[in-house]
């Protein structure tokens, strides 16, 4: 069967064969989360898996987060200076600079970031291990590897991420702090009072914590299902850590959307 | 591989920087430390107008807050709003005849409750009514007044 006929099947088929594919990985993927929460509860005898993996996410993404914290709250002082001292506002800054990190960039930002620094390293060891067959190794051991390598990873990451965050936020504010009372001279007793009368610690402060706890699930778990999708050559670790940086970074972006919705909607 | 005992020194230390960071923002960032401040009392007020008055708007006298506003709903009978105010325990001797007015802070601020003491030797207690109020200013009923009186002027 060939000839100038065909052609529409063919762009169908190929339609139906990139919508299955997705169906598809969208169920391994779960199917994996499937395995990997079921993992957890053997944490606890090893409790060892666990600090490893808040050293490789947490520990070491600390650096990034917090300069990028700093710049991030400094940059905030100074536009905000500008356009609320146009309208004699400028005791202001701290609740704007507060409110814009905690309740939005302090999540979103350590998220893309974690997702940069720590998620891509994850994919590309876990497609390694499976490129280099210590999975299957494991396996031929009688040790599962998604409950040996995949939860402690999981969880690691659901851990770190709050506290990433708070730290960016924390950073944030200091940051802002410096630039618009250090530098500006904005009130101190201003800057801080107004801050604590608008922020509010169950509207803001609470909603930024479950925000990036499910950031911080996220991204590991699509970190985690690349590098065990991956195809294992060097070419498909490569795609798979590049598709970890933008998925992560998309699943983020619009999950805040829907997460911000649900939450200040009202 | 870093050594163990560097590494879990490096993860407590993850550990006690982020929940330091989380306590700051309670603390120093938000309001938790004045939410923190222990029981009150409940006093009501009705008001024509409460205009954007919110819940957890601040209660104050002579500037300083006393209370906040803890929920405001609507009386059917009287046509009026009806507003209760949670005052902090330690502000026990407001008077009975104290006469409470819907300010707004600044001039496009948020609206407050400004408590004025009366002369009364009885003082206010859980579950009483102010029975002195002051709707909030509509900017919008101020202007429209303005421009009434300026056009009637020009009229003669």
């Amino acid at each position: 069967m060939s000839g100038p006929l065909n052609a529409p099947f063919n762009a169908l088929a190929s339609l139906g064969r990139v919508v299955l594919d997705r169906v598809a990985r969208f169920g391994r993927a779960h199917v994996l989360l499937l395995g990997m929460l079921a993992g957890l509860p053997s944490l606890l005898p090893r409790p060892r898996l666990l600090l490893l993996q808040l050293y490789a996410t947490g520990v070491l993404s600390v650096l990034i987060v917090v300069v990028s914290g700093l710049f991030v709250g400094m940059v905030l002082g100074l536009q905000g200076y500008y356009v609320l001292s146009q309208f004699g506002a400028a005791e202001s800054l701290g609740v704007m600079v507060a409110a814009s990190l905690v309740r939005e960039l302090g999540p979103v930002v350590t998220a893309l970031l974690v997702a940069g620094r720590a998620g891509s390293a994850l994919t590309a060891e876990i497609g390694l291990m499976k490129t280099t067959e210590q999975l299957s190794g494991l396996e031929m051991m009688a040790v599962d590897p998604v409950k040996r390598v995949l939860s402690p990873r999981l969880l690691g990451g659901f851990l770190s991420m709050p506290l990433l965050a708070a730290l960016f936020s924390a950073v944030g504010v200091l940051g802002g702090y410096f630039v618009g009372v250090g530098l500006l001279g904005v009130d101190s007793g201003a800057f801080w009072s107004q801050m604590q009368a608008k922020i509010d610690f169950h509207g803001d402060v609470l909603n930024g914590v479950i925000k990036s706890l499910v950031f911080g699930f996220v991204v590991t778990w699509i970190a985690l299902f690349e590098g065990y999708d991956a195809v294992p050559t060097a070419t498909g670790i490569s795609r798979s850590t590049t598709r970890t940086v933008v998925n992560a970074a998309l699943a983020v972006l619009a999950l805040d959307f829907v997460l911000t919705a649900l939450m200040f909607g009202d | 591989m870093v050594k163990m005992r560097t590494l879990e020194i490096a993860v407590g230390a993850f550990m006690v920087a982020g929940l330091v960071a989380l306590f700051f923002l309670a603390m120093h960032v938000s309001n938790l430390s004045n939410l923190a401040a222990g029981d009150g009392y409940r006093i009501r007020a009705n008001f024509d107008n409460v205009g954007s008055l919110k819940v957890r708007s601040p209660v104050s006298m002579s500037g300083v807050r006393v209370g906040r506003v803890e929920s405001i709903a609507y009386d059917q009978q009287r046509f009026q709003a009806v507003v209760t105010m949670l005052i902090d325990e330690q502000f026990n001797s407001i008077p009975t005849d104290t006469f409470a007015n819907i300010f707004t802070a600044g001039l496009l601020g948020e609206k407050y409750i400004g408590l004025d003491p009366g002369g009364s030797m009885e003082v206010l207690a859980d579950g009483d009514q102010i029975e002195h109020t002051q709707s909030a200013l509509v900017l919008e009923q101020m202007i429209g007044r303005f421009l009434l009186s300026k056009a009637e002027e020009g009229v003669d």
